[in-house]
């Protein structure tokens, strides 16, 4: 009898300890038909299933309007849906704190994201100063970051946002996302307001940067070219539905209308550029 | 006594407009309120607070109150103003950074804001210096006395000699806040 009960207990830890392991590699983040409406009712984002993978990039990849910058909030439960779970860790944003989930969860978003009236060095370590870390380890994490995103500190730390361009600023407002070591990165159309070349230097930069920190992130675009270059998984919404979720090889080859109609932009505008090559043949 | 009035009703008239941000139903009800106290005449208006009891003791107590009465207006509807022009998706990337609602209003909206709740603290102030000067009425002094003085004596020198020191107590206030004003928005 005895016997019996102890092989029930050691059963139980032993599920446990599989519990727990199957945790730490299952996904990060996981959408389990979710719906999200607006106070008239309309729903934004219905019956949404997708999870992301510790380490992945997954690219919301939509037009305006599409439910993509919806989907983003109910992670750091900027908003609450009313349908379903969102799961993140492995634990519903529900039940969670918002303010430890969204501690955990480095933000970004495009143009507006930093604080006018604070300069680079106190919008980098605002997260941290939240966090009460001791003034030594601010000051060398916002030297650390600032290095990490291609800005001298000594020569930008006490600028304002207005004194700095919008490729310098997305920097910052990507420093300041990682600023406090978060595991999950949600970044909403960072890069949107920047002009092309700009725009192709810091996507490069974050592509290696992200190869190097190995943090999952969630990044939200309407641009085709920017979520094949970024996605580890392109998830492709359409008027609040996923219509797929396809690796970028993937998406290239598939036949979904939605699609090839993406697929037709980066086609045309290769399309465009080839006669002006020389030699013609690529 | 302009000095004392002004701090109570900065001390009022923030925390009050700050409220009214956060809970829109009484947005109405409080402007309301004190525009209602703006539009009574200030002679009548210290005439009113005359008879309570604890006021009347000192006549300086019903000019202070007055004149904070009178000040509240500007300083909550540009607390209010301030707090409300601010760029949503700026307070949407504080909460979603993990601030608290305090920390977001100390380290975010009121920094924002001060620009705009600091022009609404000078305009309080010149309302109140000019209003401070009918407070003589009332026994409570001040510059106004020299005012009231010349009028029943019939000699504009002497209502100068109150009227002049005022005006330009006025403008230099106006003029030191402005510079207080400047400093507080030389982020932009």
């Amino acid at each position: 009898m005895k016997a019996l009960r102890a092989r029930n207990v050691e059963c139980t830890m032993q599920s446990i300890t599989l519990q727990g392991a199957g945790a730490s590699l299952g996904p990060v983040i996981e959408f389990t038909g979710v719906t999200y409406r607006t106070a008239e009712g309309r729903a934004l984002i219905s019956s949404f299933n997708v999870s992301v993978m510790p380490g992945e990039t997954l690219v919301l990849l939509g037009r305006s309007g599409s439910g993509k910058t919806t989907a983003l909030k109910l992670i750091n439960r900027l908003l609450v849906c009313h349908e379903g779970q969102v799961l993140v860790e492995g634990k519903s944003t529900a039940d969670w704190d918002p303010i430890r989930l969204r501690r955990r969860i480095g933000y970004a978003i495009q143009e507006v994201g930093l604080f006018p009236h604070m300069n680079v060095e106190s919008n980098v370590s605002l997260v941290p100063q939240l966090e009460r870390w001791p003034a030594e380890k601010v000051r060398a994490r916002v030297e650390e970051l600032l290095e990490l995103v291609g800005l001298p500190a000594e020569q930008f730390r006490g600028r304002y946002p207005h004194q700095l361009s919008g490729g310098q600023r997305q920097r910052v407002g990507l420093a300041r996302a990682l600023a406090a070591g978060p595991p999950i990165l949600l970044m909403d159309e960072p890069f949107g307001a920047l002009d092309p070349l700009t725009r192709a230097d810091i996507q490069k930069e974050f592509k290696s940067l992200q190869q190097r920190l190995d943090k999952t992130v969630v990044f939200v675009t309407h641009d085709v070219q920017e979520a094949m270059l970024l996605a580890t998984r392109i998830a492709v919404l359409e008027a609040g539905q996923l219509l797929g979720v396809f690796s970028p090889a993937a998406f290239l080859q598939s036949r979904a209308p939605i699609v090839s109609d993406y697929i037709a932009v980066l086609r045309s505008a290769m399309e465009f550029l080839r006669p002006t090559e020389p030699g013609g043949k690529n | 006594m302009v000095g004392i009035a002004m701090v109570m009703a900065i001390a009022i008239g923030i925390p009050l407009g700050v409220l009214i941000t956060r809970w829109s139903k009484l947005r109405t009800p409080v402007l309301g309120l004190t525009n209602v106290v703006q539009t009574i005449p200030s002679l009548a208006l210290f005439g009113f607070l005359l008879p309570l009891p604890w006021l009347a003791a000192r006549s300086e107590r019903v000019a202070i109150t007055a004149l904070a009465l009178y000040a509240l207006l500007p300083i909550i509807s540009n607390t209010y103003a301030g707090i409300a022009g601010i760029d949503p998706a700026v307070r949407e990337v504080g909460r979603g950074m993990g601030m608290t609602d305090l920390q977001l209003l100390i380290k975010v909206e009121l920094p924002l804001a001060m620009g705009t709740i600091m022009a609404g603290i000078r305009v309080a102030t010149v309302i109140a210096i000019g209003v401070a000067t009918i407070a003589a009425a009332v026994g409570a002094g001040g510059l106004g006395e020299f005012v009231f003085r010349g009028l029943a004596m019939v000699d504009n020198r002497l209502i100068l000699a109150g009227a002049i020191p005022a005006a330009v107590l006025a403008l230099a206030a106006d003029f030191v806040l402005g510079l207080v004003q400047k400093r507080l928005q030389r982020y932009r």
